[in-house]
């Protein structure tokens, strides 16, 4: 029953009266743009702190190995755990693990070391890595590749640098297959990353060169310590979960007792990520049922228009049903109206309210990384989401007028006076 | 084409029920034309509310051709008006915001059918009453006597079995009453049902019996001295 008409009289009694009309569609409209405002402000927030943690695996977990903190097996307290090559197979073959990542950082944790190349000199990082680490960190590969299989199995002395290491040392020249001295070892670079990550743990990435830990192990005389592990769990394995096995085959691995929390630390992104995230659904719950709430106030306008509307059109609906109308084809015209205010209203709100989240997000893109919020966005799925909830709502504002509309009896519609 | 036996109607007035149709008994042959008159709360409002199928009755049998039409559903009373049954008001009850073919395609809309076609259907009619030049022209562009026959074209367009009119030319001066009464006329003498209901006499003069009602009760010897 839906044809060129059926648009022609919902659009001939909508604009009947248009300041009234008008008035009601800026209630939907208010409240679709604040129910949009409301859930891009949330994605802002979340993409705030998420940008934080860019550039890593959200699932990752990092270990280190301290001092025991108990005697064990015959083993006094006070022992240096150092872990070795012979952990990362066994890593590999825990349940649930993805990749895993052995690392050697030369001079510690985060420490400058001096890089040479020609006559230019830089203080940077210099880490030891297998080609699992880039699922790990993530870097973003600029120029030629990362480090591979080959690299490790034939422990070439080859480097893949951060992109200020790049500019420090090579200046604006192409530096693949260039060569870096660094502690007298020459190594030639076969790639270049950046990074998502922002601020100092960005700026740190940047600034570091990785080689294949193998050459890693032998040029530097490191033997075969490892000096921490990055792994992530395959999806859908709890992070916590996997921690504690891990913990525990390391544990045992290197005769730590099961009690000993001081002899093994670690840091787990997945079960940091996971905190936030929940978080961030409650964020998301409170502001998306304050933003429909705004939406469902104007629907109550519509709902309020419409019972007016069919008060007034009462003997139209009369005639109508004197001439055959029935009660379904009146139910389905009044809710029908009301779905089109609702919608077109609601279109304007999605129109405005994405150009204004634009605009927003143009203004934080210029804030810098340290600013609290992301750039704000509207996904093409809420717009769908938004169109079955403006349905939804315009059906259920025109149910009560609609049924009311429906029970008019034509004989009392029709009396004449 | 119509049979009512002993139709009773009640109204709840508060606490007491009013009898207003009393063991109503009314046959009208396919092809008459019919007036029913009588003064205001005899209940030929009634009577004419249930012949549209508008009202319900109480008690007793009222056959449209062959079908009874007794303790209808909504949906099913208005397929029924819609498919037997057309209407003709006093004050016209054309919808302002159609055009006069528009509103004489909107039976058509009810029963589905497709907008182009009704709409070809719906101005045939307006022809027949004179009125095809006014196809595009709002209710509010036309006289009286237009708008009576534009919602007769209305009356027509679903092929009824009865044409049921309620003071039709109540709202118009004599002359157009005339112009109206002989249109009526001349769709009965293309073998149409039509019923009237007035209280003007010259107007019931058109048809070839009166009935009258009295106090829910319908007058017999004044149906004896009918056709």
């Amino acid at each position: 029953m839906i044809d060129v008409d059926s648009f022609h009289e919902i659009a001939t009694s909508l604009t009947r009266h248009k300041l009234r009309t008008a008035l009601t569609a800026l209630g939907v409209f208010f409240g679709l743009t604040i129910f949009m405002l409301m859930v891009s402000f949330g994605g802002s927030l979340r993409s705030g702190i998420n940008k934080k943690m860019a550039g890593f695996a959200t699932n990752a977990v990092f270990l280190w190995g301290q001092r025991t903190s108990e005697p064990y097996a015959g083993l006094p307290a006070n022992r240096p755990v150092v872990f070795d090559n012979d952990d990362i197979e066994p890593l590999r073959k825990l349940a649930g693990v993805e990749y895993v990542a052995p690392r050697n950082q030369l001079g510690g944790f985060r420490a400058g070391n001096v890089v040479k190349h020609g006559s230019k000199v830089g203080a940077f990082q210099v880490a030891g890595d297998y080609p699992d680490f880039q699922f790990i960190s993530m870097p973003l590969i600029r120029a030629g590749r990362y480090i591979n299989d080959a690299d490790i199995a034939d422990r070439r002395k080859v480097a893949v640098i951060g992109e200020s290491v790049a500019s420090e040392l090579f200046g604006g020249a192409d530096p693949i297959g260039q060569a870096l001295e660094v502690n007298g070892i020459h190594f030639v670079v076969v790639g270049v990353f950046g990074t998502r990550a922002t601020g100092q743990q960005g700026d740190q990435q940047v600034r570091t060169i990785h080689v294949p830990f193998t050459t890693f192990q032998q040029a530097f005389h490191t033997g075969n310590r490892v000096s921490w592990f990055a792994l992530t769990g395959k999806r859908g394995v709890d992070a916590k979960d996997l921690e504690q096995r891990v913990y525990a085959l390391l544990r045992e691995r290197h005769k730590v007792a099961p009690t000993d929390d001081a002899a093994i630390r670690g840091f787990n992104a997945g079960a940091q990520f996971a905190k936030t995230e929940k978080m961030f659904g409650a964020i998301d719950i409170v502001l998306g049922v304050f933003g429909l709430l705004s939406l469902l106030a104007g629907a109550i306008g519509v709902s309020n228009i419409m019972l007016i509307s069919v008060r007034e059109r009462t003997k139209e609906i009369g005639v109508r049903k004197a001439l055959g109308a029935r009660p379904t084809a009146v139910v389905g015209m009044v809710i029908a109206e009301a779905i089109m205010l609702t919608l077109v209203a609601g279109f304007i709100a999605l129109a405005v309210g994405a150009f204004a989240i634009a605009k927003a997000a143009d203004r934080i893109a210029t804030m810098g990384p340290d600013f609290p919020l992301g750039p704000p966005e509207v996904s093409f799925s809420f717009s769908v989401m938004a169109t079955a909830i403006l349905i939804a709502v315009g059906a259920l504002a025109g149910l009560i007028p609609a049924v009311r509309a429906a029970a008019i009896s034509p004989v009392e519609a029709l009396r004449d006076e | 084409m119509l049979r009512l036996s002993k139709i009773n109607k009640y109204y709840a007035v508060g606490s007491h029920r009013l009898h207003v149709l009393r063991d109503v008994d009314l046959e009208v042959e396919g092809g008459e034309m019919v007036a029913i008159m009588g003064a205001s709360g005899s209940g030929k409002s009634t009577l004419l509310n249930i012949l549209g199928i508008l009202d319900r009755y109480d008690a007793g049998e009222y056959w449209l051709g062959d079908t009874l039409i007794r303790d209808l559903g909504e949906g099913q009373a208005a397929r029924y008006r819609n498919q037997f049954i057309g209407f003709v008001f006093q004050s016209f009850n054309l919808l302002p915001f159609k055009t006069a073919v528009e509103n004489v395609a909107l039976p058509l809309y009810y029963q589905g059918v497709p907008r182009r076609q009704r709409n070809r259907t719906a101005l045939q009619y307006l022809d027949k009453v004179g009125l095809a030049d006014w196809a595009d022209h709002r209710p509010a562009e036309m006289s009286g006597g237009q708008k009576q026959r534009v919602a007769i074209a209305r009356a027509l367009i679903t092929k009824p079995r009865i044409v049921l009119a309620d003071e039709p030319t109540g709202a118009l001066d004599s002359k157009t009453s005339e112009e109206v009464m002989e249109l009526f006329a001349e769709i009965n003498r293309t073998g149409m049902t039509v019923i009237l209901v007035t209280h003007e006499a010259d107007v019931a003069a058109k048809a070839q019996r009166t009935i009258r009602l009295r106090d829910g009760k319908v007058e017999p010897e004044l149906v004896a001295r009918a056709s």
